[in-house]
């Protein structure tokens, strides 16, 4: 087990390395002159530019740049905002409690409906129940969500105006960040109505950003365990006499969980692109909110910086998964 | 007498149908497909107006089932007054021309890498395979945002960004039939009676790949297209006053209190799209390939 984690661990490394390539020649392909980008400076004196592009390391052979790029990523220098000249590990370490609560309360609406609603839909095989639900497993597979988002603020927000339409919390209540998540920073402070407050701001965006990972978790379990209903030990418990409950829930959802679980990890990359998305429209202060502002911005630093971090957090959730799975399964471990 | 009639196996073409035309979920996506496909083409003779004129007595007229609207704006008018039913029409053009082309694309430059992962192995194929997993370990959206901060927004730099985003899939399964494949006795006969690299590559390999690649194919028309629209949304698409379904719902965003159809209409039209695509999809998977099915 120990070995597989490390084999798992150490494949990352390649992976991380040819990320931080990718960024660092995304960046020199955006167009612009990086000193006139970065100082917003034209016709500056010889030396003066000689000045900033040695600050820069510019005037540095690509190769060494490169080093220096990485040599600064293992430190923890991911390059400095234009817009706010702060370290962008900062400001991503600032907003990313944010991405981070809405993106759990998202999986957890997702997995809390969708594994449920995936059992029955396979133990109701071929019924009423099994086709509305894979029909509208469908209609929230195939949701842009975007639009999605803002029909749930028409309805909720403008129509029957019983959620906040932005922000994570209402400006009448102020306390220091200790998580940095809101729901239990709300609840730390002892305001009446903080805790209320934030989970009704929270309420939309999760579901929005939650309802393709529930249409993809509902439709894997449903099929998984569809297959598992067919095995021969499902057949033997039923034939022990164990009443269907002990036998879907204990014997067949167990190992029809497998598929659901990569599937789960899977929905990582979904979830952040679609944190992009929902952020924008609820005006939710994460990082994919930020990640597009930065790009309104021209401020390059923190988009290159931006989604190395993203991409870092998405390879290191697949990891987790792959080694979830093993500890679930352990053909996978004892494989290869 | 029945001793006459010669039982021949049903042509390819005929079994697929057959086994499509089960489904009646796909066969309805293929009808709705069918449809927005003619609206596309015959946008300019179903639209009352010009996509782009402006009638600045009728800003955000509601559509004609709703308290204010006329048959003049079957769909109301935006926010400048330009005809939404119009708009929407020939919308269908540019998000059916994006998801096709990125399809085609992605496929032709997916078959070629993926069949020279496959049969030249070693080294090519090392360095195809980590460049398509890097390109996967980034999220799609946040991608296809570096990519079009480079190329800069446009509607022909959207193909280009969510093509790049998509490839990988039709490589790694073609890479992926394509080996499995290559083990088999039909390709080593094919080999023995000299058949050169391309030939092996393209008759004789490529059509026995082409299931999955079809499938995927199908349902890649509809990603590409929600991909393309949540670009235009975020105002890194086609621009505006293109009508765009993407773009139209971001300038369309602030008057969702006023006018809630500019919001809703532009979606829906995404969202039927998708599902038809979808749905179809679906089918075409069950009955192409078995294996894949999801009883």
């Amino acid at each position: 087990m120990l070995s597989f984690v490390l084999r798992r661990i150490a494949l990352t490394v390649p992976t991380l390395f040819a990320l931080s390539f990718l960024t660092f020649v995304a960046i020199r392909l955006v167009p612009g002159d990086p000193i006139e980008v970065r100082r917003g400076e034209r016709g500056i004196s010889p030396e003066r530019l000689e000045f900033f592009r040695h600050e820069l390391g510019l005037d540095q052979p690509v190769w060494k740049q490169f080093l220096d790029y990485v040599w600064g990523l293992l430190h923890g220098d991911f390059g400095v905002s234009i817009i706010s000249q702060d370290s962008v590990l900062k400001e991503f370490l600032t907003l990313f409690p944010a991405t981070l609560e809405l993106s759990l309360f998202a999986m957890a609406f997702a997995v809390i409906f969708g594994v449920p609603f995936g059992v029955l839909a396979a133990v109701r095989r071929g019924s009423v129940f099994d086709h509305g639900l894979m029909g509208i497993a469908l209609f929230g597979y195939s949701m842009p969500v975007f639009w999605w988002g803002l029909l749930l603020v028409l309805f909720f927000s403008v129509t029957l105006d019983l959620t906040p339409v932005s922000g994570r919390l209402d400006l009448i209540y102020y306390f220091e960040p200790v998580t940095g998540l809101m729901t239990i920073d709300s609840l730390l402070s002892d305001q009446d109505g903080a805790f209320k407050s934030a989970i009704l701001h929270l309420i939309l965006p999760a579901i929005v950003l939650g309802t393709i990972p529930l249409a993809a978790i509902a439709r894997m379990t449903r099929s998984s365990m569809l297959e598992v209903l067919e095995e021969d030990y499902v057949r033997t418990a039923r034939a022990k006499g164990l009443s269907p409950f002990r036998v879907i829930g204990l014997h067949a959802l167990r190992n029809a969980l497998i598929p659901v679980v990569t599937t789960i990890g899977l929905q990582g990359g979904t979830l952040l692109a679609g944190a992009v998305l929902t952020e924008t429209i609820f005006a939710w202060p994460g990082v994919g909110h930020w990640l597009i502002e930065s790009i309104f911005r021209r401020d390059y630093p923190a988009l290159q910086g931006g989604v190395l971090l993203i991409s870092t957090l998405l390879v290191l959730v697949n990891v987790a998964v792959d080694i979830l799975n093993a500890v679930i399964n352990p053909r996978i471990r004892h494989g290869r | 007498m029945v001793d006459d009639v010669i039982l021949a196996p049903p042509s390819p073409a005929r079994a697929l149908w057959a086994d499509f035309a089960v489904n009646r979920g796909a066969v309805g996506g293929l009808v709705v497909l069918l449809t927005i496909l003619a609206i596309a083409a015959f946008a300019n003779l179903i639209a009352l107006h010009d996509p782009m004129e402006q009638f600045r007595e009728h800003v955000l007229q509601p559509p004609v089932w709703a308290a204010g609207g006329s048959w003049d704006f079957p769909l109301g008018t935006d926010d400048v007054g330009r005809d939404l039913m119009a708009r929407i029409v020939f919308g269908a053009r540019f998000s059916l021309f994006i998801g096709f082309s990125v399809v085609v694309v992605s496929l032709a430059v997916g078959v070629c890498l993926g069949l020279a992962s496959a049969f030249m192995g070693g080294l090519v194929d090392t360095a195809i395979s980590r460049v398509m997993d890097l390109i996967m370990s980034v999220p799609s959206l946040v991608l296809a945002i570096v990519v079009i901060a480079i190329i800069g927004p446009s509607l022909a730099n959207t193909i280009v960004a969510v093509t790049v985003v998509y490839m990988p899939r039709y490589v790694r399964i073609v890479r992926a039939t394509a080996q499995a494949e290559l083990a088999k006795d039909y390709v080593t006969a094919s080999r023995a009676a000299g058949s050169g690299a391309f030939r092996l590559a393209f008759v004789t390999v490529l059509p026995n790949c082409l299931a999955p690649l079809i499938v995927q194919a199908a349902l890649g028309v509809s990603d590409a297209i929600l991909e393309a629209a949540a670009l235009g949304f975020l105002g890194l698409g086609a621009q505006p006053p293109t009508p765009e379904w993407g773009a139209m719902l971001s300038s369309a965003r602030e008057f969702i209190q006023r006018a809630p159809h500019v919001v809703t209409l532009p979606g829906l039209a995404i969202l039927v799209t998708v599902v038809s695509i979808n749905l179809m999809g679906d089918g075409l998977r069950d009955a192409l390939d078995p294996k894949l099915k999801r009883s």
